[in-house]
């Protein structure tokens, strides 16, 4: 990471990585990218259908609930607790990252379990958005919400809903496995006896770009 | 995993070792602030109408870049290393510009062709639904609409 690097340095001479980057890491970042591509593709073909509509369902009317509020119009909230929810689970990561640069180990273990904490809470919330929309008769192929100007809508809607937050929801899931499997190797003490907890920075990178999609999920669906 | 001399420090190098803590917070409350600035904006939108839908948009999406951006550069660390790492991510990433561009230019005359050339879509536009019971059971998908 913050590396010292000397004035000068020949990056190109051979002899070390041009990028100054461990091979793992260099490869998780070209994931990334193509993961970035593939996210990007859901969200602008979601783009392009709702520029060729017409009019399209008002996200402040689809989603209003909160957990236990009955029937109460409450637009944004639910959705706000998710993205901190996410946004505080991403500042663990990188705590336990720093940890791991420090060489501790009992930090990096404490706050990776916060961090796989926040991540089911994530996916309660989702489940939970998920099981009270399906109640409400959406689903894909079926959505029970009238356009913003009252006629009646396709259902694109729902279908891009359901399936952007889907993969989204799966890469936090796998998220929070690779995580648990990082804990696991942490608490055994690998990372220890490697002398290094670059395992964790990779782990800790995958998970950062769940939450960077989440930011773009939540401005499409919730806010525009 | 052995070969890691690719780098020029491990955990154990003490001169950085320590990683500052500040940088990480600092962007946190960024983040948090700039979604709470949206969700005010949404909010004032849904009292009062103002500001306008489309201006809150461009606003919105302006926020949400600044968003990435410091996800991308703070937590992922991506601003800490070095150039030619930076211009490999950052570079192929300028494709989105196009691809956003493109497609939803796409969609939008799309939209401007069937509504002049098929009146029926446009008629269906106009009319109202009951906003509760029945119309679940209709078929979703109008006819004349490709999709």
């Amino acid at each position: 990471m913050a590396q010292a690097i000397p004035a000068g340095q020949k990056w190109w001479s051979g002899g070390k990585s041009p990028f100054n980057v461990e091979y793992g890491k260099l490869m998780m970042w070209y994931f990334l990218m193509s993961d970035a591509f593939t996210f990007g593709a859901f969200l602008i073909s979601y783009g392009t259908i709702r520029f060729s509509s017409n009019s399209w369902p008002d996200p402040n009317e689809v989603f209003r609930a909160f957990p236990l509020m009955g029937g109460l119009h409450l637009p944004l909230v639910f959705v706000s607790l998710m993205t901190f929810i996410l946004i505080m689970s991403s500042v663990t990561m990188v705590l336990a990252v720093a940890a791991g640069h420090a060489g501790d180990q009992k930090k990096v273990t404490f706050y990776m379990i916060l961090t796989i904490i926040g991540g089911l809470m994530f996916l309660g919330c989702q489940a939970w958005e998920w099981t009270h929309l399906h109640g409400e008769g959406a689903w894909w192929g079926r959505n029970p919400f009238p356009n913003i100007n009252g006629s009646k809508a396709s259902t694109n809607f729902t279908n891009f809903f359901f399936t952007i937050t889907g993969f989204h929801g799966f890469h936090v899931f796998s998220g929070v496995v690779i995580n648990c499997i990082m804990l696991i190797k942490n608490l055994r003490g690998d990372f220890a006896r490697r002398g290094h907890y670059l395992m964790i920075e990779k782990a800790g990178l995958y998970w950062h770009f769940v939450d960077l999609v989440w930011v773009f999920v939540f401005t499409c669906f919730y806010l525009l | 995993m052995s070969n890691v001399d690719t780098t020029t420090s491990h955990g154990h190098d003490n001169a950085h070792a320590q990683f500052d803590t500040r940088p990480i917070w600092r962007t946190f409350w960024i983040l948090l602030g700039i979604t709470m600035v949206e969700l005010l904006l949404a909010t004032i939108h849904l009292k009062t109408g103002f500001p306008p839908k489309y201006v809150l948009n461009g606003v919105y999406l302006i926020l949400t870049c600044a968003k990435a951006f410091y996800i991308i550069a703070e937590f992922m660390h991506l601003r800490h290393e070095i150039k030619n790492m930076i211009m490999t991510i950052a570079v192929p990433a300028l494709l989105f510009v196009w691809f956003v561009i493109a497609f939803v230019s796409d969609g939008n005359s799309y939209r401007e062709l069937r509504n002049r050339y098929d009146k029926y879509q446009l008629e269906q536009n106009d009319k109202k639904v009951a906003p509760e019971g029945g119309e679940r059971e209709t078929p979703a998908v109008k006819p004349g609409s490709p999709e």
